[in-house]
């Protein structure tokens, strides 16, 4: 049993499953909807694996005018649809319930054009992260955020939940690097929102539509901005005999007036395990370790180093290395991209993601611990250092139902912390399911009905991904 | 608007949602203000009183370690730069003054640039007013006082009301405290120059320099006149071993443009405060001026179909893509030549400033399309059902 609870399918809606899987392959053909059980059953989680439910039917368009006729359809049947790209949310955001149709973005993954001189690309919303950033890193450029999941991930669902990275402390997010997008709504209205331009007229509907889950609509094609990468970039590693030191040793850096392309910060379980996966070099008797990547040339990185190293000399970094080559640097990246991964060798972990303001890391760090005694559980913590966002890793073993429970009520006490210290649920993977019931630690209900208002303007029968974000109590009475 | 006219002006949070409640239930429109630098942009409005936040004063928080900085919504945009600058600190977004232009006394407040989503040359590689806007306390047209957002750096926590009030002009609600997240300041900035080029010249060096690894934090074009020949100006900031070594490379790289030259720190900041602020467009006070959003390498398309119609000034920014234009014939302030072009460069076009009557008589902002609009219009009822709040400032009845 899980401890989030879903709301209960709408029987009258599976009754007519065979009608609704057949207007769909109307629509789409025999081959592009997933009807038989054992095929829907792959779509029945995403990343956070402890909640499962098996959808209605799922489908697969390969246009946005598909998109729009699945959407109308689906729209007058009062059917609900769970938008999906490549099913990577940590939080449940591509979790379906049992009376909802997946729609899944993976056909639709090409890159549309590519326009250096006004450092855009235009893309189907089901391309992946990387793939964007292949296309163009011939010519020197890249886009810009890049989640761990970067490989598998879809645009779609970086524009759903407004994604992050380790390198947004300098580049931004997802909502600052995308121009442009074709949006379709529950009755199948097709808007172009934003453009070509940096700025589009009217009122902002790209900085909304960017981070509302997939609840507003299906984003179907975007245009990002490309950048145009350094001439170089390197990291280093910096040991501490404290998370305080660590800490103070950050704000030290920023204080100077550098803000390095990343800051990232492992605590001494965290550097352990993803050593021990790596091989990075890691340094394992400190208590603290510090990856600070900084760009430009050779003579601007030794520069940026050298500044760093004399910042740094105060808080006694016990271990310092700078990165000597190319395999060297990205062993390094390998080692923290890997994390979660490497976490899954050695425990079942939930992966929390809550921020927090920078200078409190110390004291918020002696409190995850403390909640990790309480319960009896090993977390380890992976921290964005440079913008706050803080990312413990509660591990559990998921054969043992008690255990799930402890994690997730650890998980949520973590974030309560954050929130207390003036921070928030969430940095980058968005509410979905998992922090849905916690809103109302971070938000007064005056604060969720302005939201849920807009949610209802999109989508006024609440269809789309419309058990997330939101408590499931005290929510509007849905347009009939 | 006449002078003479009400001035509300509350001084917390709860006298701001009490005057707005009382306007709702009564029906009775409210011209939104922070401290009326900006009177000039957009439709002008019929109310019967003035709402102005500039009671609303104070930096409520300033962290430089942690790069944050809030300020209740009529705090004097100066006040805050200047604190910020003890710390050797800034906005990254760069907010003009546009109080010559518009020939205005107001003052500029953080809540005015982040309702405008105001941004200056910077906003080609650090992003807009509403890139930097990262947290909001609002009370909407219901009288409510709302919060989103907050004072962290990355926040998905619910919905993004917080970018889509930035540039609402109080067309949705009314801003009682903004967060904005900050930047250091460089060491030491520059200026590279290159003269003499005519306008799709100009853009390639921009979009090439832009397109180069080096960090170029401005890309402006000022075309030829009175005899003073055409400059194209890219900005580097950061560490002055770094500048200079950038600086030579991006020459070299644009030598194809011809020879450049460099501009040094002090020289180079007053340029860069003359483009932002638009101080060539001040006077004659008359004229209107565009401001014209577009994709950058089609800039110049604009600015030509707008020289060949009417006399006119054009200045340049974000590599091409915000191309700004002094002059428009006619009652329609030369909009029927202006629009279409900025349509086919895929953009919009805005009448930032010009007479009332023009502004009364024209679209200040373009339209969106139909169904756009239809969305716009229900967003606008679930913010402000009354329909009180700046009504008209964007659209007819928006």
């Amino acid at each position: 049993m899980s401890a989030i609870a879903m709301p209960l399918p709408d029987a009258t809606i599976i009754a007519r499953r065979e009608e609704v899987a057949a207007g769909l392959r109307r629509i789409l053909g025999d081959a592009h909807v997933i009807d038989a059980e054992d095929e829907r059953r792959a779509y029945e989680t995403d990343a956070l694996t402890a909640y499962r439910a098996v959808p209605l039917a799922v489908a697969l368009p390969s246009t946005t005018e598909e998109v729009a006729e699945v959407l109308a359809f689906l729209g007058a049947l009062r059917v609900k649809v769970i938008p999906r790209g490549a099913g990577t949310s940590l939080s449940g955001g591509a979790l379906p319930t049992e009376d909802a149709v997946v729609v899944g973005l993976g056909r639709m993954n090409r890159i549309l054009s590519i326009d250096y001189d006004n450092r855009v690309a235009r893309v189907q919303a089901g391309v992946t992260n990387i793939n964007i950033t292949n296309a163009v890193s011939g010519n020197g450029f890249f886009y810009a955020p890049d989640p761990s999941s970067q490989l598998a991930c879809t645009i779609a669902g970086n524009i759903a939940m407004n994604s992050g990275g380790a390198h947004c402390l300098k580049y931004g997010v997802t909502t600052n690097n995308v121009l442009g997008l074709r949006i379709v709504l529950i009755d199948g209205t097709i808007l172009d929102i934003g453009g070509d331009a940096l700025d589009a007229p009217g009122l902002d509907l790209l900085g909304l539509v960017i981070g509302s889950e997939g609840q507003f609509g299906i984003v179907t094609e975007a245009t990002v901005r490309i950048l145009r990468g350094p001439e170089g970039a390197r990291p280093m590693l910096m040991g501490f005999a404290s998370a305080e030191a660590a800490g103070a040793c950050v704000a030290a850096i920023i204080g100077s007036g550098i803000v390095p392309v990343a800051i990232e910060y492992m605590d001494r379980p965290a550097i352990k395990v993803c050593e021990a996966f790596a091989k990075a070099g890691y340094p394992l008797d400190v208590e603290a370790l510090l990856i600070i990547e900084v760009e430009g040339s050779e003579g601007e990185i030794e520069d940026l180093i050298g500044r760093i190293r004399a910042i740094a000399a105060p808080f006694d970094p016990t271990a310092t290395r700078v990165s000597r080559s190319e395999a060297e640097s990205a062993a390094i990246w390998k080692g923290r991209k890997a994390a979660f991964g490497a976490m899954g060798r050695i425990a079942d972990y939930i992966c929390m993601d809550g921020v927090i303001p920078t200078g409190r890391l110390p004291e918020v760090l002696n409190g995850v611990a403390k909640i990790g005694e309480r319960y009896g559980l090993a977390i380890a913590n992976i921290f964005h250092a440079g913008d706050g966002n803080l990312h413990p890793l509660v591990l559990f073993n998921a054969n043992d139902p008690v255990e799930l429970h402890k994690a997730e009520d650890a998980g949520a006490d973590i974030l309560r912390l954050c929130v207390e210290v003036g921070g928030c649920l969430t940095g980058e993977h968005g509410v979905g399911v998992e922090k849905r019931e916690l809103m109302v630690d971070q938000f007064d209900p005056v604060d969720l009905a302005a939201q849920m208002r807009v949610k209802s303007v999109f989508d006024p029968a609440w269809l789309l991904n419309p058990a997330k974000v939101f408590p499931l109590a005290g929510r509007p009475v849905p347009a009939a | 608007m006449s002078e003479e006219q009400a001035i509300l002006t509350p001084g917390d949070e709860a006298e701001l949602a009490a005057i707005i409640a009382d306007a709702a239930a009564a029906r009775r429109p409210l011209a939104v203000e922070g401290g009326g630098a900006l009177r000039g942009l957009g439709r002008p409005l019929q109310a019967a009183a003035t709402l102005s936040t500039r009671r609303l004063t104070g930096v409520t928080l300033y962290e430089p370690t942690e790069l944050v900085v809030s300020a209740r919504a009529g705090t004097p945009l100066a006040e805050v730069e200047n604190l910020l600058a003890g710390e050797r600190q800034r906005l990254a977004f760069e907010p003009p003054d546009w109080r010559a232009l518009y020939g205005s006394d107001g003052v500029p407040t953080v809540g005015g640039v982040a309702a405008a989503n105001l941004s200056g040359p910077r906003r080609i590689t650090a992003g807009a007013a509403r890139d930097s806007l990262i947290g909001l306390r609002f009370v909407d047209g219901r009288g409510e006082v709302v919060k989103n957002g907050g004072r962290v750096m990355k926040n998905v926590t619910g919905y993004d009301l917080v970018k889509f009030l930035a540039g609402s002009y109080g067309t949705l609600a009314v801003m009682s405290e903004v967060t904005f997240k900050v930047q250091p300041m460089p060491e030491v900035e520059a200026t590279l120059v290159l003269q003499g080029l005519d306008d799709r010249r100009a853009i390639a060096a921009l979009a090439a320099g832009l397109g180069s690894p080096y960090g170029v934090t401005g890309a402006a074009h000022v075309p030829a006149q009175n005899g003073t020949p055409a400059r194209t100006l890219l900005r580097l900031d950061g560490f002055t071993a770094s500048v200079d070594y950038r600086l030579g490379r991006l020459a070299e790289d644009l030598v194809d443009f011809g020879s450049a030259a460099r501009i040094e720190a002090a020289p180079s900041a007053a340029l860069w405060k003359s483009i932002r602020d638009l101080s060539v467009f001040a006077s004659p006070a008359g004229v209107p001026v565009w401001r014209v959003s577009v994709r950058p390498g089609d800039g110049p398309s604009v600015a030509e179909a707008a020289r060949k119609s009417f006399a006119c000034r054009v200045l340049y920014d974000w590599g091409g893509g915000l191309v700004w234009i002094a002059g428009g014939d006619g009652p329609d302030a030369g909009a029927s030549v202006i629009r279409p072009a900025a349509r086919a460069a895929g953009g919009y076009a805005t009448l930032a400033r010009a007479p009332e009557p023009l502004r009364a008589a024209n679209d200040v902002f373009d339209p969106p399309a139909s169904a756009l609009m239809a969305l716009t219009r229900r967003l606008k009822d679930t913010f402000d059902p009354a329909g009180i709040l700046n009504p008209g400032r964007m659209y007819a009845g928006v």
